[in-house]
């Protein structure tokens, strides 16, 4: 079968609209995992066992199950304990879940890097737990940490077409869309393919910026 | 009240496939791993520029659209593949990327002096290779060669979609037919990450056992 231009023309523009919702997808998923990962990391490190153990349990689970059947758990199994969550929210909930836990792994490097005599210093001039956190160990452990943490972003994006799965109508089931209605698959797979390429590319370059402008972690 | 035993009977099937499809793509993303990461370190810039394209094209598309590729345009370029077949490919080839990044860094991180010492001593590449650097680069790999294998399981849930029966398809199965959810989506979380803890204690022992010897030298 040989490529058409005129078909290509013809579905760029569905493919764009999928390509619209999988970006907001990632930035939506992004901002859970960036939150709920620092959560994760904090709790972690927490010095209540009850807290500490089973929050890190639950990441290691999370971490060593794949996304897909997290995003069925969500999808099918949350119904039936009466959470009904539109194929959106439920992607976005599952993916953010899930990349918290690697951003989590981010953050422990990064507030493990953090000098000794800070959290000395904290305690002397008697700061709360809280103030400590907020004011002292977070603003230096995570700047070092974002060149890290937007290597993940990259990962999330190339995660989204899972999302199909679960009926939400991003690019790559825009492309399955048309190449079901028209039997046509080489040219949507193929340009879904070449949007990805493009978008990472044009993301790692952003990438090795960030690691210039921030400095990768001091070993 | 449906039969459970015999829907956890088909599940379990669905971990054989799994564990076969995830055996046989760590086996073809270690080769695809030495093959391209000692390709990017190779003299010779074409064939760095090979290794190059492949690497960055496995890594940015995802693994998602790639089995896609495989599976539903191969076949009109005349190449039609099982879809186990496919799962190995794509599952394996991109996970090989991942990994050739990881052998190229091993590699360069063992120290220039070692370089040195064997140009020194007259060895040939491969006498060089095979007995000086790799037995010190290996050791490093490992704990992400883990890493990556664990990836590769997780991937291979993705299969599903392309109607090969593993784990997740079977699960999928169990719903359709009996309405539950619960029942069928916890037990493969169980199962997958009771795998994944296997790859995690498989990877530990091998870690013993290969830095065995290397004691001091780092």
């Amino acid at each position: 079968m040989d490529w058409d231009w005129n078909f290509v023309a013809e579905i760029t523009p569905a493919l764009l609209q999928g390509l619209k919702l999988t970006l907001l997808i990632t930035v939506l998923s992004a901002l859970v995992a960036a939150v709920l990962g620092l959560v994760f990391a904090i709790a972690r490190r927490s010095e209540n066992r009850l807290i500490a153990r089973p929050v890190s349990f639950f990441v290691e689970f999370i971490r060593g199950t794949p996304l897909l059947v997290q995003l069925y758990f969500i999808f099918y199994v949350l119904p039936g304990a009466g959470i009904l969550l539109p194929p959106l929210v439920a992607g976005v909930i599952g993916m953010g879940l899930h990349y918290a836990t690697y951003t989590a792994e981010v953050y422990r490097a990064g507030i493990e890097n953090v000098a000794r005599g800070q959290w000395e210093a904290a305690r002397a001039t008697n700061l709360t737990t809280r103030q400590t956190w907020v004011h002292v160990i977070i603003p230096q452990a995570v700047p070092p940490m974002i060149p890290a943490l937007a290597n993940y972003l990259i990962a999330l994006f190339k995660e989204t077409p899972l999302l199909s799965a679960i009926t939400v109508l991003e690019m790559m089931n825009q492309a399955k869309l048309v190449a079901n209605s028209s039997y046509r698959y080489i040219e949507p797979m193929t340009l879904v393919g070449v949007f990805f390429l493009a978008i990472s590319l044009i993301s790692v370059v952003i990438l090795r910026w960030l690691e210039q402008r921030f400095g990768r972690l001091a070993k | 009240m449906p039969d459970w035993s015999g829907y956890l009977t088909l599940i379990l099937h669905g971990a054989l496939v799994t564990a076969q499809l995830t055996v046989m793509g760590c086996a073809l993303a270690l080769v695809a791993a030495f093959v391209a990461g000692l390709a990017r370190l190779a003299p010779v810039a074409p064939v760095r520029w090979l290794a190059t394209v492949y690497i960055e094209f496995f890594r940015g598309t995802s693994i998602f659209v790639q089995l896609f590729w495989v599976y539903f345009v191969l076949p009109f370029a005349g190449i039609t593949l099982s879809p186990l077949l496919a799962g190995v490919l794509a599952l394996g080839l991109n996970v090989g990327a991942y990994g050739a990044e990881v052998v190229r860094g091993a590699i360069l991180s063992v120290p220039k002096d070692q370089y040195e010492a064997t140009i020194a001593l007259n060895l040939t590449r491969f006498a060089r290779m095979r007995h000086v650097i790799l037995p010190q680069a290996l050791p490093l790999m490992l704990p992400t060669f883990g890493n990556n294998a664990i990836e590769l399981l997780k991937a291979t849930a993705v299969v599903s979609l392309i109607s090969l029966s593993d784990m997740t398809f079977q699960a999928q199965v169990v719903r359709a037919q009996t309405g539950s959810t619960l029942f069928p989506f916890l037990t493969i979380l169980i199962l997958y990450f009771a795998m994944a803890m296997l790859i995690t204690y498989g990877i530990r022992l091998l870690e013993r056992r290969m830095t065995r010897g290397l004691d001091g030298v780092r």
